[in-house]
């Protein structure tokens, strides 16, 4: 149980009071997330989010929130956001950042300072189709964590490595996920 | 030459129509793939009536049907002896270095030096096995299309085809009809129908030109020449042997092998794209056939215009497969085949170690190459493509030679 001393920001007591609740409801446990992307222009896209259903009822964030996607002016597009693989590496880092600051909170352990630096790299030759042994996207993705915080530095690997074990992120990253696109 | 299979044969056909003095030399016998790397239920994708080779035809009672392994080597072999073709057997190349303004060749029984050299050994020399082989657990069995003969070599029980081109299609229908459980690995591929208004599909390639588009012509020939081999199987019953056929038959699909982690097998999630992308392809050809029909006053002389149903997605498929449960006893990589080079000591390879050449014409003079996918035109690799090819290489190897010659 988290020690009261420590504050992450994170409620903890309420996170395990769902799962417990959720054992016994286990239908409410089902989320479905969405996005509305609208082409803009060129190989600029927005997509907002805000509704998204689970435990049991439709759901709403706050407000909604925007997020422009385009690549830059080397690929002759204006840059009007960070190009869609990108958003990738934010939802990866913010995944794991977040399941880390909740670990750190169940554990005990008081975060100063959380950092991340991501690098994905890829080979546009895959994308271009200039080589068809070359896949389309990252063929590598390096997460380095910058962590100051109460603890040993077993510990706190012990944190990022449980942090990777529950992030969704991670997992739709690293195994296959059926993807059906479809024209309406 | 190097190589008598019918590539080589038919080059030779058209060196000895020129009087150009040359030899054939043959690793094994006359038609050596075809007698000693095929499974044995093998038949040729292409009816008996395609079957032909410059002055040689099939003359049999069934122009319909689809020759076996025997026949082939026969045909072939016929065809040797039709030609005469000067045929050095049991003679393996070992090496071909560049020497004066021609070739040494060393082979297992002798030197020879040539002012041309003709590679005709064929696309099919090895087993293509991606990397991801090494992580296979141990109590799986490995199987190649080089050494699978039949069902009754793998051990009872599920068995994991990855690849669905002509041979992967193939070897899952025997195998799940023997008993074991098939899953089959898709990734991308080419559905055909068998037939198509009445007419085979390779009719139809044929007739209406496909067939003959050439190397120049195409849009994206590193692609094109990239494809893999359309899934038909030459069956007596000229049945259809495409994705829906093998999952009617219990054969269980499922994507592209990723990768295979801690002896499990992860699958793409993008099979469904496989799909709709082969169904597109292929009504788009149908429309392209059914156009040419049209316009060239042909639609009398066939049934009327079809459409297939499209691939039939599995409710649920499986994204990893735990290789080491036991479910799966033998994997078959049917990933394709590449040509062996090892021999081969000019410097004409790419970084992909494929052969640098325009339309057979190889990146080194008087060096020539015949018998590789879509090497001068969309037939290039069957039996019935050899004769255009070998005429057009033997053309501009004549013209090479007379220019080497001091002119009176």
């Amino acid at each position: 149980m988290a020690e009261i001393k420590v504050q992450n920001g994170v409620n903890v007591d309420a996170l395990l009071a769902a799962r417990e609740a959720l054992k016994s409801a286990p239908q409410a446990a089902k989320f479905t997330w969405r996005a509305s992307c609208k082409w803009q222009n060129g190989t600029h896209s927005q997509t907002k989010i805000q509704e998204f259903h689970g435990l049991g009822e439709a759901q709403k964030h706050k407000t909604e929130f925007s997020f422009d996607a385009d690549h830059p002016e080397i690929f002759a597009s204006e840059d009007l956001g960070v190009t869609p693989i990108e958003y990738v590496l934010v939802g990866l880092a913010s995944c794991l950042t977040a399941g880390l600051a909740a670990v750190a909170q169940n554990r005990g352990v008081q975060l100063r300072s959380v950092e991340a630096k991501l690098e994905g790299t890829m080979d546009i030759q895959g994308i271009l189709g200039i080589d068809k042994d070359v896949r389309n996207g990252y063929d590598d993705i390096k997460v380095t964590f910058f962590i100051d915080a109460d603890a040993s530095k077993k510990e706190i690997e012990a944190i990022v490595a449980q942090s990777q074990k529950r992030s969704a992120v991670y997992d739709v990253l690293t195994n296959p996920t059926n993807v059906t696109v479809e024209v309406a | 030459m190097i190589g008598a299979g019918h590539t080589g044969l038919a080059t030779s056909r058209y060196l000895t129509e020129r009087s150009i003095d040359h030899v054939v030399l043959e690793r094994g016998e006359v038609a050596n793939s075809w007698h000693h790397e095929r499974w044995d239920s093998l038949r040729l994708l292409t009816p008996n009536w395609q079957s032909r080779l410059p002055g040689h035809h099939y003359n049999g009672g069934d122009p319909d049907g689809f020759m076996t392994m025997p026949e082939v080597v026969a045909f072939v072999s016929g065809f040797a002896r039709h030609i005469d073709a000067p045929v050095r057997t049991q003679t393996t190349v070992t090496s071909v270095r560049q020497h004066d303004s021609g070739y040494h060749v060393t082979t297992t029984s002798g030197e020879i030096a040539c002012r041309c050299l003709v590679i005709a050994s064929g696309a099919c020399n090895r087993p293509q096995i991606p990397e991801i082989e090494r992580a296979v657990p141990a109590t799986v069995e490995r199987f190649t299309p080089m050494g699978y003969r039949n069902p009754q070599q793998l051990p009872d029980g599920g068995v994991l085809v990855v690849g669905a081109s002509a041979t992967g299609v193939q070897l899952a229908h025997e195998i799940q009809r023997s008993g074991r459980p098939v899953t089959l690995a898709v990734g991308e591929h080419v559905r055909l129908p068998r037939t198509y208004r009445g007419r085979d599909v390779l009719w139809w390639m044929e007739t209406s030109g496909v067939w003959d588009q050439r190397y120049d012509e195409v849009d994206d020939l590193v692609r094109a020449r990239g494809l893999p081999s359309p899934q038909l199987v030459g069956s007596p019953e000229r049945a259809t042997l495409d994705l829906n056929a093998l999952s009617a038959l219990g054969v269980r699909l499922v994507g592209r092998v990723a990768t295979i982690r801690d002896g499990r097998a992860l699958f793409s999630g993008g099979l469904r794209n496989q799909f709709a992308l082969a169904d597109l392809k292929m009504d788009r050809l149908l429309d392209t056939f059914d156009e040419w029909a049209t316009s060239n006053g042909r639609d009398v002389d066939v049934g009327p215009p079809e459409r297939f149903e499209p691939t039939r997605s599995p409710d649920s498929t499986p994204l990893h497969l735990d290789l080491s449960s036991g479910e799966i006893r033998s994997i078959v990589w049917a990933t394709g085949y590449r040509p062996d080079y090892e021999w081969l000591q000019v410097p004409v390879l790419d970084r992909k170690g494929s052969l640098r050449h325009e339309g057979g014409i190889v990146d080194a003079p008087g060096l020539y190459a015949i018998g590789l996918p879509l090497l001068r035109r969309r037939k290039s690799t069957f039996i019935h493509g050899a004769e255009d090819d070998a005429r057009d290489i033997v053309e501009h190897l004549a013209g090479y030679l007379a220019h080497l010659r001091p002119q009176g």
